[in-house]
């Protein structure tokens, strides 16, 4: 008798520290390169600090093409985690549809967020059928042209202002024995057909291919034009000067060996920490320079449904996290470190770089969907195939691909 | 009294006449039972998601396995993706070189080994020992022998040899003999091993017999040893060729089908179109062909193997 009650003590006072004590919650996401995990524990360290539970980082390598397909399928297989941050877009629309995903509506009911977010449509994704099942935490956009000062420095020649300038000072950096244009072997590639069609094509040429998904106007003059900027970038580049990663090309404009690179903005970070100084050692500009909308995707979070019988406390502290994520304390710290635009307009950006501001005068003019908003991941990966062959295979003319890649468009969903 | 007479009977009977119900399912009884988990894992994994993969071929299935039947829409598409042929014309011209090279220096290793030389057992732990690596690892490794920059090529240049090339990796028209030299490396060995099993187990006096009659060595060896090792030849053939259809994770490590899609494999078309382009449909209509081409192989040579052993004896 004496020794059951012992026992039963001993389970009230384990049941009851487990009560009290922190809770676990598993968060993947891709954010990988130095930039972006240093803004990733930004997140971390406000949840620890706020909620006092512990934010178990699963950083999964292999971004959009590697990392997404692991998430999902940890989701479909019912191993799902605490929070996952996924592209804002269409990636997740079948597990939303398929009720794997939290609904998030009554959890941040009191924050009136449509009242803050810089753009409405970034919501979109997440809504289905009244309700919320995602959080966008930041716009990120792939339309930045980096330049590399150093280069042009040693080629005696002005950093140039826009797209047209920078193509025609390929020769003269050839002739230093500079790279024109500085590339990352991989999905680095996936997101330069894109800007350039947002920033030679234009903003209703964007809207009419991804949108209206209007094969002629693939066929049109305008996008004839962004097909032979495709063409004369692949003369510039080759797969023996590609580096693995896209931070050895931040690397590489930073020491002038490369003098140009289109990626997104989350390089700046990885160009911060390696020191550089935007307007000193780089120059960005958004939209090509020629461009006048960005195109507008982001990271959202997600909270899948967690199975029947788990610990309310970790159920809590989804919605601990998911709250925090867009305070504006988070928003400001997080995006400052990784160079991307915070979702919130009620927030003070003074303390932003040169790049950013850029970008801010360029968001009153409203964002450009991106085209994981607007095009199944099927689609996307069609696009993909086509441009890696257009890339690397010379014997593909403008022509064939402007063609096939208006065949993909008129049967895109 | 009566009763138990008939009874005995009928025992009597059946014991005499056993069903085929009885035949199939009584007989050996503690053997059928022990192979139960072995069946059930055939029928459900291999036989039910060969079915399940079939039938969703046929469907628009996007992420999830929900879609509609579309009848061949999904080949339709398949066939008229340049990636898809690329694919298999690369996985054809892989699986040809490769077959023929791992066979014929496997044997050529095992027959150099099999001449009663020093430190056998030490030479047949260093071949042998890519094969315990797995194919990622193999594709890792010789990513950066064969970058152009860093690897080989980087190497002898900087040692003076200004003019030396090796950038088959990054070369759309050779990429695909990059990706057999890291093949082979890993795989004859293993290929050499069995090879080298079959020949130790030719009877020596065959050897002693050829030799009295004066044939050379080397003609033993093809028309003799060569045909005795029927076994071992197919065992190897079979897993050779399993490792060709399946190729993935070395092309994923090596050159993630690069440069451009120059060195796409079939198996990879599924898993991207599957996982990241989250498309079942399409990606059980790649996966199927997969298994036809397969079967277009196996059902005629299962056929001569095992169907024409009643005229042969």
């Amino acid at each position: 008798m004496k020794k059951f009650a012992v026992v039963a003590a001993m389970a009230t006072a384990l049941l009851g520290t487990t009560s009290a004590m922190a809770v676990d919650l598993e968060v993947t996401h891709w954010w990988t390169s130095a930039g972006e995990a240093a803004a990733v524990a930004e997140f971390a360290k406000i949840f620890e600090a706020e909620t006092g539970n512990h934010w178990v980082d699963s950083a999964l390598a292999g971004s959009g093409t590697g990392a997404n397909p692991v998430i999902i399928s940890r989701i479909i297989g019912g191993n799902p985690m605490g929070a996952t941050m996924m592209n804002t877009g269409r990636d997740a629309e079948e597990l939303i549809q398929a009720g794997l995903m939290r609904d998030l509506t009554d959890i941040v009911a009191d924050m009136d967020i449509e009242s803050f977010y810089v753009d409405p449509t970034q919501l979109e994704p997440c809504k289905y059928e009244g309700g919320l099942y995602c959080l966008p935490v930041n716009i990120h956009s792939w339309d930045w042209l980096w330049l590399s000062t150093a280069a042009y420095k040693k080629i005696g020649q002005p950093v140039p202002t826009n797209w047209d300038e920078y193509v025609a000072s390929w020769p003269a950096l050839q002739e230093a024995g500079i790279l024109p244009f500085g590339l990352a072997s991989g999905w680095p590639i996936n997101g330069v057909p894109g800007v350039l069609m947002a920033g030679i094509g234009g903003s209703d040429l964007v809207l009419r291919i991804n949108r209206d998904k209007d094969p002629e106007a693939v066929r049109g003059p305008e996008f004839r034009k962004v097909a032979e900027a495709m063409d004369s970038l692949r003369k510039v580049t080759s797969p023996e000067t590609m580096v693995p990663s896209f931070g050895d090309v931040g690397n590489q404009i930073l020491k002038g060996e490369a003098a140009g690179n289109i990626h997104g903005d989350w390089l700046a970070g990885d160009l911060q920490i390696a020191g550089g100084v935007p307007g000193v050692d780089y120059e960005c500009l958004p939209g090509l320079g020629v461009g006048t909308q960005l195109t507008g995707g982001g990271d959202s979070f997600y909270f899948p449904v967690l199975p029947e019988g788990t610990d309310p406390a970790v159920l809590e502290a989804q919605a601990q996290l998911a709250r925090l994520l867009i305070s504006p304390e988070a928003q400001l710290k997080f995006n400052m470190v990784k160079g991307s635009m915070p979702i919130r307009t009620d927030i003070d950006l003074s303390g932003a770089n040169a790049c950013m501001k850029k970008a801010i005068a360029l968001l009153d003019n409203g964002l450009l969907p991106s085209g994981d908003f607007s095009l199944s991941s099927d689609t996307q990966q069609q696009l993909q195939d086509l441009d890696l062959e257009f890339f690397a295979d010379e014997s593909v003319t403008v022509d064939d691909y402007i063609e096939r890649r208006a065949e993909i468009i008129a049967q895109a969903d | 009294m009566a009763d138990i007479a008939v009874k005995s009977g009928e025992e009597a009977r059946d014991v005499a006449r056993p069903g085929l119900l009885q035949k199939t399912f009584l007989k050996n009884l503690p053997a059928k039972i022990a192979a139960l988990p072995m069946m059930a894992t055939v029928l459900v994994v291999f036989v039910g998601c060969t079915i399940w993969t079939i039938y969703y071929s046929f469907t628009n299935s996007k992420l999830l396995p929900t879609g509609k039947f579309v009848g061949f829409e999904q080949y339709e598409r398949l066939f008229a993706a340049n990636r898809w042929n690329i694919s298999v014309t690369n996985l054809l011209t892989y699986g040809a070189m490769s077959l023929v090279l791992t066979l014929g220096l496997g044997f050529l290793l095992a027959v150099l080994m099999d001449q009663k030389i020093r430190f056998e057992s030490a030479f047949r732990t260093i071949m042998l020992y890519p094969f315990a690596l797995s194919f990622i690892v193999t594709g890792l490794v010789w990513q950066w022998i064969m970058n152009p920059t860093l690897g080989l090529q980087g190497a002898i240049r900087n040692l003076g040899w200004e003019g030396f090339t090796f950038d088959w990796i990054s070369n759309p028209r050779m990429v695909l003999f990059a990706l057999l030299i890291a093949g082979l490396w890993q795989g004859v060995g293993f290929c050499m091993v069995l090879m080298l099993a079959g020949l130790r187990g030719v009877d020596e006096e065959i050897w002693k017999a050829a030799r009295v009659d004066g044939i050379p060595t080397w003609r033993t060896y093809i028309s003799i040893v060569l045909p005795m090792m029927r076994g071992v030849l197919v065992t190897a053939v079979v897993l050779i060729g399993s490792g060709i259809v399946r190729l993935y994770d070395l092309v994923v490590a090596l050159t993630n089908g690069g440069p451009g899609i120059s060195s796409e494999v079939p198996a990879k078309y599924v898993v991207n179109y599957m996982f990241s382009g989250g498309n079942i449909g399409q990606a059980m209509a790649a996966a199927t062909m997969m298994l036809v081409t397969v079967l277009i192989i196996m059902v005629p040579w299962a056929y001569l193997e095992f169907g024409g052993k009643g005229k042969r004896a």
